[in-house]
């Protein structure tokens, strides 16, 4: 309105000045002349005025043309032309001016144009140097990631308030608890996790003290301190830590931490064995000393006392001369066992770790078919076998009698088997063909080693002895079967593995940097987004659907999303034994038998544990109220509470499609595009309600829930939030 | 009259030969098994020297020279301990509690019986 407006004002503008200027010309002519002109003028145009309207209003129309086609071409013209510059500006970088107008307009759409490209050209080139960056440093993340899983060494990083920013899979393994009296079953807990405490797993005090320690000596000038402490970990192993500081400037350091730290990384090294080695080695000292030191006085005392009395009376002599066979025989005895049972002790100390034999035999198949081209077999393998090997020099020993087998005889094919025999393990590398002499395997054994023009400083006999085996060569004639068996101790491994955590695939879980800035868990929850919070999605499946009447959990699963990730492998898996049987309903859903829960730990041993999974989270559950009631009613048996705040997706799905009459999980993944494979079992249901949740969050936040306590508000408010169970 | 020899020592078969070595040479031997009858012995029996064995049930050689040392009336026995502990920490605890000689298994029995007589003025 106001642009017409405008418009009609400048057209009357000009027209009535044009008006005016005529009228003023008229004046002036009219001013100039005689009285008699005057009243002939009057006269003429006394009878001429419709015309003269006329002419005006012809005027008029010409003026109205006149003044739309400058405003045309200037003033819409430009104003086209700021729209424009704006969408460029603020919308669309690559939208360009469409010149029109007058010449001067379309000058400066042409300028207009020219900056824009520029522009974008430089915004481009920014994006490219940051994607480039980012590239960089994600390269970086992923090497450090896959370095740090292949340690053998347990790796955990923390930020200044001890929140684990990053883990290797051998820490996850050092660090479990295992479940109480689920020690039959093998179960156990990591603690560590993203965004964990690590004050739960070590002592505060223990860190605080090594960090101020290494604060100390970094005010002194020492370039790049470390602090070492023992300690124990949870399941009782003794762990030698060496922490070394996560140098940096903290721009606003939290109260309590180390000015000057970003945080700091534990080394974590398992010595219980060591020590126990240690341990056992001076026992064998002083076995082998104080034991001996006692039965060799009493034989020398007693030869002395025979020697310096030659004419004692037979039976006196008799005497000592049985006390020096039976001390004789003490001692014999006293050294065999000795032997045998600090056998582990008396090894050589070299840098040995332990290894499956079955991994070991693959590593030397890989290695025998790619560098020799020949063809590897299995026989039996006793998947069950630990080793404890430097696997380099052993796999390079066997690489290279395989080789002169090849080279010298002309062997097609080798086969491998793995036995065990008692405290030894007999690995066995199998051919068939000509008998070799007992010459030629001695003497390869004290040749020194080439393989494919690399010398080896070591002899393949140097090599067995390093890992106090044997080696010999041996025929079954009938067989045509020949083989070099290596006996070698077994062992047993340090660590179980850990059969939950498939450890090497999904390796990029195990780091998430951006806890960095993780501001810490703060009673301020409510005020917090959805997206920045810690949730424990989790499931449990019951004996029955009636708590009060007496039903039971069975399972417990659950995972964590930590800064927005589903983290697959941090995944809590708990069968419990109810003390009482399922109903055949339950049973036929959840696929669980009264026979898989019998050897399982009961409820009071697995709720603390879980807890500690969930400490410092938010808890999320589809249609968590029947889970929260099950564990609410366990509350007075066990001690166990969970106070955290709780989301529900069934809830959060009513107040996302308040018309839909499904809310159930299965319906819900499906209209949210989750996959929802491996349902009814509780971590099963747990992922899927996590993606689900992870997925809810953005369109929550389009009908403006943001924090968390906008969600619980509006779960409220909505009508199946008056469901009781 | 022949001085009084104690000899404390678990193991029969060294008391054995020393009883018969120190019988041989004229002194009055007798003979305990454990720390507690050292004790009760000394009391009874007043040896002027004492073969104590450091390892022995019940009480320690240790425990057994601390205990005569508190007493002054047995100020004057001699105390020699006998011991498989070998290492200088073990024999400067001996020294320290109270004993004459400190005495590492196995010994040459000549040795000893010349400390004995040193021990006792002979």
């Amino acid at each position: 309105m106001r642009r017409k407006a405008r418009f009609a004002l400048a057209v009357a503008a000009a027209w009535l000045l044009l008006l005016a200027a005529i009228a003023a010309t008229v004046a002036l002519a009219v001013a100039d002349m005689e009285q008699a002109d005057r009243a002939t003028l009057l006269g003429i145009v006394g009878h001429r005025v419709p015309s003269l309207v006329v002419a005006a209003l012809l005027m008029l129309v010409v003026v109205f043309f006149a003044v739309r086609a400058l405003w045309r071409r200037y003033v819409t013209a430009l104003r086209h032309l700021a729209e424009d510059a704006r969408i460029i500006q603020v919308a669309n970088p690559q939208h360009r001016a469409t010149p029109g107008g007058a010449a001067e307009v379309r000058t400066i759409a042409r300028a207009i144009n020219g900056l824009a490209e520029a522009n974008a050209a430089q915004k481009a080139n920014v994006d490219r140097q940051v994607r480039e960056a980012n590239d960089r440093i994600e390269q970086e993340r992923s090497r450090l990631a896959a370095l740090m899983s292949e340690l053998a060494q347990s790796v955990v990083m923390c930020n200044v308030e001890g929140r684990i920013l990053l883990y290797n899979a051998r820490a996850m393994q050092l660090l479990r608890k295992p479940l109480d009296g689920a020690a039959a079953t093998g179960k156990a807990h990591t603690l560590v996790g993203l965004g964990r405490s690590v004050f739960a797993i070590f002592d505060r005090n223990l860190i605080i003290h090594a960090l101020e320690s290494i604060h100390d000596r970094i005010h002194k000038g020492e370039r790049a301190p470390v602090a070492n402490f023992v300690t124990t970990a949870p399941a009782g192993q003794l762990v030698r830590v060496q922490l070394a500081p996560v140098l940096g400037a903290a721009d606003a350091p939290a109260p309590g931490a180390i000015e000057g730290t970003a945080g700091f990384v534990l080394l974590l090294d398992n010595i219980t064995r060591r020590i126990e080695t240690g341990a056992r080695r001076d026992l064998l000292l002083q076995a082998l000393t104080q034991g001996t030191r006692a039965s060799l006085a009493n034989m020398r005392a007693a030869v002395e006392t025979i020697a310096s009395f030659p004419d004692m009376e037979r039976a006196a002599q008799d005497r000592f001369i049985g006390i020096i066979g039976e001390e004789a025989r003490t001692l014999s005895l006293h050294l065999d066992n000795s032997v045998r049972d600090f056998a582990d002790s008396l090894r050589t100390e070299w840098p040995l770790e332990d290894m499956r034999g079955a991994d070991l035999i693959a590593a030397a198949r890989r290695r025998i078919e790619h560098r020799l081209q020949l063809p590897t077999k299995l026989e039996s393998i006793d998947e069950d076998i630990w080793l404890n090997v430097d696997s380099y020099s052993l796999m390079q020993g066997i690489t290279y009698l395989v080789a002169r087998l090849a080279d010298e005889f002309g062997i097609r094919e080798i086969r491998f088997a793995l036995a065990d025999a008692g405290t030894l393990a007999h690995l066995d590398l199998v051919w068939t063909g000509a008998p070799l002499g007992s010459e030629t395997t001695t003497a390869w054994q004290t040749d020194s080693m080439e393989l494919g023009g690399e010398a080896c400083p070591m002899t393949l006999k140097q090599i067995i002895e390093r890992h106090d085996a044997e080696i010999w060569y041996q025929i079954d004639k009938p067989a045509q079967r020949q083989y070099f068996r290596i006996a070698i101790p077994k062992t047993r491994p340090e660590e179980t593995p850990w059969s939950a955590a498939p450890a090497a695939q999904s390796r990029p879980e195990f780091y998430d940097f951006d806890l960095f800035n993780q501001p810490g868990q703060t009673p301020e929850l409510d005020n917090r987004p959805l997206a920045a919070l810690n949730y424990t999605v989790f499931d449990t499946e019951t004996t029955g659907l009636e708590p009060s009447a007496g039903d039971e959990i069975v399972s417990v699963g659950a995972v964590r999303i930590v800064n927005g990730r589903l983290l697959e492998q941090e995944v809590f898996e708990q069968l419990v034994d109810p003390r009482r049987s399922m109903s055949a309903e339950a049973g036929r859903i959840t696929g669980i038998e009264n026979a898989m829960l019998t050897n399982q730990p009961t409820i009071d041993k697995v709720l603390p544990a879980f807890r500690a999974f969930c400490e410092d989270t938010v808890l999320v559950a589809h249609n968590a109220a029947f889970d929260m009631r099950f564990l609410h009613m366990k509350e007075g048996a066990t001690g166990v509470r969970f106070t955290q705040p709780v989301l529900d997706t069934l809830l959060l799905s009513a107040v996302l499609h308040p018309e839909l009459p499904s809310h159930g999980l299965e319906a819900i993944a499906e209209r949210m595009g989750v996959n929802p494979i491996g349902r009814h079992t509780a971590v099963g249901d747990a992922i899927v309600t996590a993606e689900v949740f992870l997925r809810m969050i953005p369109l929550l936040a389009d009908q403006g829930i943001r924090t968390l306590g906008e969600a619980r508000a509006a779960s409220q408010r909505t009508f199946f939030a008056r469901i009781e169970y | 009259m022949a001085k009084k020899i104690l000899i404390a020592d678990d193991e029969p078969n060294i008391v054995v030969s020393l009883e018969f070595l120190m019988k041989q040479k004229g002194y009055d031997v007798k003979t305990v098994g454990n720390g507690e009858d050292a004790l009760r012995s000394i009391a009874e029996f007043a040896p002027d020297l004492v073969l104590l064995d450091v390892m022995m049930p019940r009480l320690s050689g240790y425990e057994v020279c601390q205990k005569m040392r508190e007493n002054p009336a047995w100020a004057g026995i001699r105390i020699v301990m006998l011991s498989a502990k070998g290492r200088d920490i073990e024999v400067s605890k001996g020294m320290a509690v109270g004993a004459d000689a400190y005495v590492t298994k196995p010994f040459s029995t000549s040795d000893l019986m010349a400390q004995v007589r040193a021990l006792l003025g002979e």
